[in-house]
């Protein structure tokens, strides 16, 4: 059927021009999912090495030894500075480039045209860019796991052994946190990941805003120029609202972290003292006065903060669409939820001081702060009584995407609540950074989102890849992962009230003052690891499953969830310009599910209404 | 051992769940089903699974609650704390019980709802009234939430009353110093450069400032004579390759030897073995020497030299200005404190104003008992004050925990041993708190940092 595609996309490709750097938004999208589930697999595993850590310290691990080698592991027992790298790398990789990469880049490529009624992307070639900017940001946080002694890979760049270290040397990936909170991160003599490690941080990072920037401009553009005819914006899929709103706070933030990234290679680089301030480490006093921290955390949560709706925005426009799509039920209160997505994304701005209660911030702006975040929790709230509301006296088929959908409604409201505790100022100053924030935050980036993109990989696997994902290993990815994933994050909430620090190499000083909370948080701690493992076991199915179809797998019908949107009504192999033949005019909103009179259970957006027939 | 067979077997598992899946889509094929379509067995069997793992979340919540409780820290040990917990507890009922609510809905909905045959879904798109019903309760009981949490917030962070014991915690990788303010209950004041091996809290006093300036004037000196050292090493390699082949090899050799061993400067020295070398040349008077770029490494460790200079000096600069302004009468402030390492001890019942300060990166100082925290950062003081209620006995006794104590914990990552970074607290009743700190008398700063000499003169 694709035989009467335009003329001008009808030539023989190269498999370099078709495969690697190809300007077609369906390509794109792939690659974005192929490498962030690449990172993502080495964040997990990074992950399984510090639990490992965590629930038997000092024991000598064979697992440990095989993968971190004998710099680091030496007899199986993990180095102090080695679990900050893993950590941090392991925060760094799950936010920026599983979540914010893969799922915003993947969904928003692959959705936006298919969705819109349009041939591709605004442009083409930026979108190859930001693919590559993606990729190279990508090998070069990967690469800085393998610094050691000034050298990466074997390739010499600083001195191998120096008393002094200096910004090419050091060894080890950067260590600071995913926050790289200067002074640690700015002065390579105060951790040895503070040298090379953190310098190929920031040039990953820089390099992965210019992707973010470059992708997300392409997006707001497409969202704006490239709807077909009827697609008003209000007949719009909530998917396309919530990446549109997402490209947004992606524009508006990201420069400003990126400007927090340049000056502290300043700071690093070229002895300026942005972030520094009377400081001496080790014995060496260094000269730097005026300078500020705590500007760091200002412009970093600036980003921060709207970050981690850039992460889940995208996850509850997939599940929105995924939920109407198999309770056979128009979304409810679409208008609410665009309402909310957008109060959202603008509330989001300013709110990024409940980070810091703590930083000794004046008191009444830090009141102002408290203010700003709990009324988010309005719109996140109307968002779930909407979800709820559309199951009920839904006709609910539980497909895999949907399993995982109803999944990260659930953690939406288990992380959600928690953060009320964390934003209510007078609270965090005696949980801040401890184990409960590790929880509260997993609960909501590293379920709720996770969950909304594995969602959206079960349910646009059949447009993606043009075959279908075996059912029943769907649904034994989803027992295990939302059981294995609740058994890591709920005990956390234990191990921080009983005030357990984050960050810990392990927790032997309790052994000095209190017995009694270590004996807790061990029991506790072996608990997590082990349902940590369970988890990760379970995701060798998700890819045994997604590699198998994507070769093996059963050819995909046109159509395969009966759904109203755009997507669908392409042909389900790949073809430059999507649709072939005119693009399809639109008629209606995207949720006709189960409308009275219609004669299916849904009504595609490209039906004309009937006769007498109201839109909605 | 154990956990690779454990691995294996895993990876066994897979293999097999490969082989399942070839003969579960060959039966697919034989009926003629897509993999789309849904079977009603999967769908209700996993409605039901909905309802299971709800269970599961629930008594797993329940579950870890009783046995854990939610403080395992045990009971507020200060003012503020018994504040934060009455909070903390408010909350926590509120937010359970809109997890018990909605995941009850969420999952009953799913289980309750899932496909029946012949059952077509309600299409229901939107009811104002209810949606602003949901906008406008959680924005009032969120508004409860607020104004209580404001109310604690400003008392918690409100000033410290006069009477407030004066503390200062210094933080450094990777342990903390706590400092008094002694009779006078007033902290002297500091100075980052002036810490000096006797002096490592800097603190501030004429004869402090005295003799930082000195050293710092020393250890200009001492770079200065090592960058000397590195030119004139090049400079006499440059001229002795130049002449290696000549008679004129053992000149230079004594000449450099002898420039080395006296006070020539390197502008002499150099002007010393041009003219050996214009000699050689046979040229006299003006020869145009050409001499070798330094190498790469040497240039690095000139280069690192005169960064070092350049640091130093500026330092000493701002020395002697702090030398020049500085009013010895705040010297007794200093000279007072006590300085205490290893345990901090404080009262029962005595409100403290903590000030905090850093050495080298952000640390926080986080007392879980008390329920209180705050970051310690470099060139930025900040401060918190809080009451301790409970004698580190009686909790001993609430705790039935003979070896418990209050501990004092860095809480902001800060390099490889952030986690042994800690400081045992000790609360003591008033008298014993009063017995200890007589002890302190004649351990203050001054004791300290003139441990031999004649009392200094605390000018009027
Ligand atoms: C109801 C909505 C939410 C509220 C009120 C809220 C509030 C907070 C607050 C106050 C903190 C700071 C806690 C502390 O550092 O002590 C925090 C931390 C965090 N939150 Fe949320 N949050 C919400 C939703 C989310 C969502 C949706 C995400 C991610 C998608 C998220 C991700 C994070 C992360 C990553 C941190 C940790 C930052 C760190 O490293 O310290 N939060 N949240
Ligand atoms: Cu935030
Ligand atoms: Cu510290």
């Amino acid at each position: 059927m694709s035989s009467v595609a335009h003329d001008e996309h009808h030539h023989e490709e190269h498999f370099v021009s078709k495969y690697i750097f190809s300007q077609d938004h369906k390509m794109i999208g792939k690659q974005f999912l192929m490498t962030a589930v690449f990172m993502g697999l080495v964040a997990m595993m990074l992950s399984i090495l510090f639990r490992i850590q965590l629930a038997w310290p000092g024991e000598e691990s064979t697992i440990l030894n095989v993968f971190l080698g004998d710099a680091w592991a030496p007899n199986g027992i993990m180095k102090e500075d080695m679990y900050l790298g893993l950590v941090t790398l392991h925060g760094t990789i799950m936010v920026f480039f599983l979540l914010t990469g893969g799922l915003s880049g993947t969904f928003s490529n692959i959705l936006i045209p298919l969705q819109l009624g349009a041939r591709d992307m605004a442009s083409g070639f930026l979108n190859m860019l930001s693919y590559w900017f993606f990729f190279i940001s990508s090998l070069l946080m990967f690469a800085s796991l393998f610094v050691h002694e000034g050298a990466v890979f074997g390739l010499q760049i600083g001195d191998a052994t120096t008393s002094l270290p200096g910004v090419w040397d050091g060894s080890g990936p950067a260590m600071a946190g995913w926050t790289i909170y200067p002074p640690l991160s700015a002065l390579p003599q105060s951790v040895s990941g503070s040298g090379l490690g953190m310098t190929l941080w920031l040039f990953s990072m820089t390099i992965f805003i210019a992707s973010s920037l470059i992708g997300s401009l392409n997006y707001i553009v497409t969202v704006l120029n490239l709807r077909t005819k009827g697609m008003t914006m209000t007949r719009m899929p909530l998917t396309i609202w919530a990446f549109f709103v997402t490209a947004i706070l992606g524009v508006l933030s990201f420069p400003v972290l990126l400007s927090a990234a340049l000056l502290l290679m300043m700071d690093r680089m070229a002895g300026t003292s942005f972030y520094l301030s009377d400081i001496i480490v080790g014995s060496e006093m260094l000269a730097n006065h005026g300078g500020s921290p705590i500007l760091y955390q200002h412009l970093f949560w600036f980003l921060g903060h709207p970050e981690v709706y850039i992460v889940l925005l995208p996850a509850l426009g997939l599940s929105s669409e995924i939920i109407a799509t198999n309770s056979r039920k128009p979304i409810f209160g679409y208008k609410a939820m665009i309402g909310s997505i957008m109060a959202i994304g603008f509330l989001s701005f300013i709110v990024w001081g409940h980070h810091m209660f703590v930083t000794g911030m004046n008191p009444f702006l830090g009141s102002v702060f408290v203010f700003t975040t709990l009324l988010i929790a309005i719109p996140s709230a109307v968002k779930v009584f909407n979800y709820l509301t559309t199951l009920w006296k839904g006709s609910l088929v539980l497909t895999p995407a949907m399993m995982f959908a109803i999944g990260l409604v659930s953690t939406f409201i288990t992380g959600g609540v928690t953060g009320i505790i964390l934003a209510d100022s007078a609270l965090d100053i005696a949980i801040h950074d401890t184990y409960f924030v590790v929880a509260h935050f997993h609960i909501v980036m590293g379920m709720s989102a996770v969950f909304g993109m594995f969602g959206g990989v079960y349910h646009w696997f059949p447009k993606m890849f043009g075959r279908m994902m075996n059912t029943r290993l769907g649904y034994v990815h989803f027992w295990i992962t939302i059981i294995g994933a609740y058994g890591v994050f709920f005990p956390m909430h234990f191990v921080g009230l009983a005030g357990a620090p984050r960050r810990y190499y392990n927790y032997s000083v309790y052994e000095e003052f209190d017995q009694g909370a270590l004996d807790m948080m061990m029991d506790l701690n072996v608990i997590v690891t082990f349902f940590a493992i369970f988890a990760a076991i379970g995701q060798a199915l998700f890819l045994f499953n997604f590699f198998y179809s994507i070769f093996r797998g059963p050819n995909a019908p046109q159509n395969p969830w009966r759904s109203t949107t755009l997507e669908w009504t392409t042909p389900v192999e790949h073809i430059h310009g999507n649709w072939p033949g005119d693009l399809p005019t639109v008629h209606r909103w995207p949720y006709d599910y189960s409308k009275p009179g219609a004669s299916e259970d849904f009504i595609s957006q490209i039906e004309p209404l009937a006769e007498g027939e109201e839109e909605h | 051992m154990e956990k690779i067979i454990i691995l294996i077997v895993l990876i066994t598992g897979v293999i097999a769940i490969a082989q399942l899946v070839r003969v579960y889509e060959l039966t697919y094929k034989l009926k003629n089903r897509g993999e789309h379509e849904i079977p009603n067995r999967d769908n209700n069997l996993n409605a039901k699974l909905m309802l299971g793992f709800m269970m599961f979340q629930f008594v797993g919540f329940i579950y870890l609650m009783l046995k854990y409780g939610w403080t395992g820290r045990g009971e507020p040990a200060s003012l503020q704390g018994v504040e934060t917990d009455w909070l903390l507890n408010v909350n926590f009922v509120i937010i359970i019980a809109v997890f018990f609510i909605t995941n009850f809905l969420l999952f009953y909905f799913s289980y309750k709802y899932v496909r029946k045959p012949g059952v077509k879904a309600t299409y229901y798109s939107h009811n104002n009234k209810l949606e602003l019903i949901w906008t406008i309760v959680p924005a009032v009981v969120l508004a409860v939430i607020i104004i209580l949490g404001l109310k604690s917030w400003s008392d918690l962070t409100s000033g410290p009353s006069k009477e407030a014991e004066k503390v200062e915690l210094f933080a450094y990788q990777f342990a903390w110093i706590a400092r008094y303010g002694g009779e006078d209950n007033t902290l002297g004041k500091f100075d980052y450069k002036l810490t000096t091996g006797n002096n490592e809290l800097a603190l501030m006093t004429s004869s402090t400032i005295d003799s930082s300036v000195q050293e710092m004037g020393k250890a200009i000196a001492n770079v200065e004579e090592k960058l000397k050292q590195v030119n004139f090493d090049y400079l006499s390699s440059e001229y002795r390759n130049l002449m290696a082949t000549s008679d004129y090899k053992a000149a230079v050799e004594n000449l450099v030897t002898e420039i080395a061993s006296s006070e020539f400067n390197l502008v002499d020295a150099e002007d010393l073995l041009k003219h050996l070398y214009a000699e050689h040349t046979g040229a006299h008077g003006h020869v145009d020497v050409k001499l070798n770029q330094p190498n790469a490494e040497t240039q690095s460790i000139i280069g690192d030299l005169e960064q070092e200079l350049s640091t130093k000096e500026r330092l000493y600069r701002s020395l002697v200005q702090m030398k020049q302004n500085h009013n010895a009468d705040v010297d007794k402030f200093a000279l007072n404190d006590i300085v205490q390492k290893d345990t901090l001890y404080l009262c029962k019942g005595r409100e403290y104003e903590f000030s905090f300060r850093a050495k080298d990166v952000i640390h926080s100082a986080y007392f879980p008992h008390f329920r209180a925290q705050m970051n310690v950062v470099p060139g930025m003081p900040t401060r918190f004050k809080f009451t301790p209620t409970i004698t580190t006995a009686e909790m001993r006794v609430k705790k039935e925990d003979a070896k418990f104590n209050y501990v004092l914990m860095c809480n902001k990552i800060c390099g490889g041993a952030h986690y042994k970074m800690k400081m045992i607290v000790v609360v003591y009743p008033e008298n014993e708190y009063k017995a200890w700190m007589s002890t302190k008398k004649s351990a203050t700063f001054k004791d300290q940092y003139f441990p031999k000499e004649e009392v200094e003169t605390v000018s009027k």
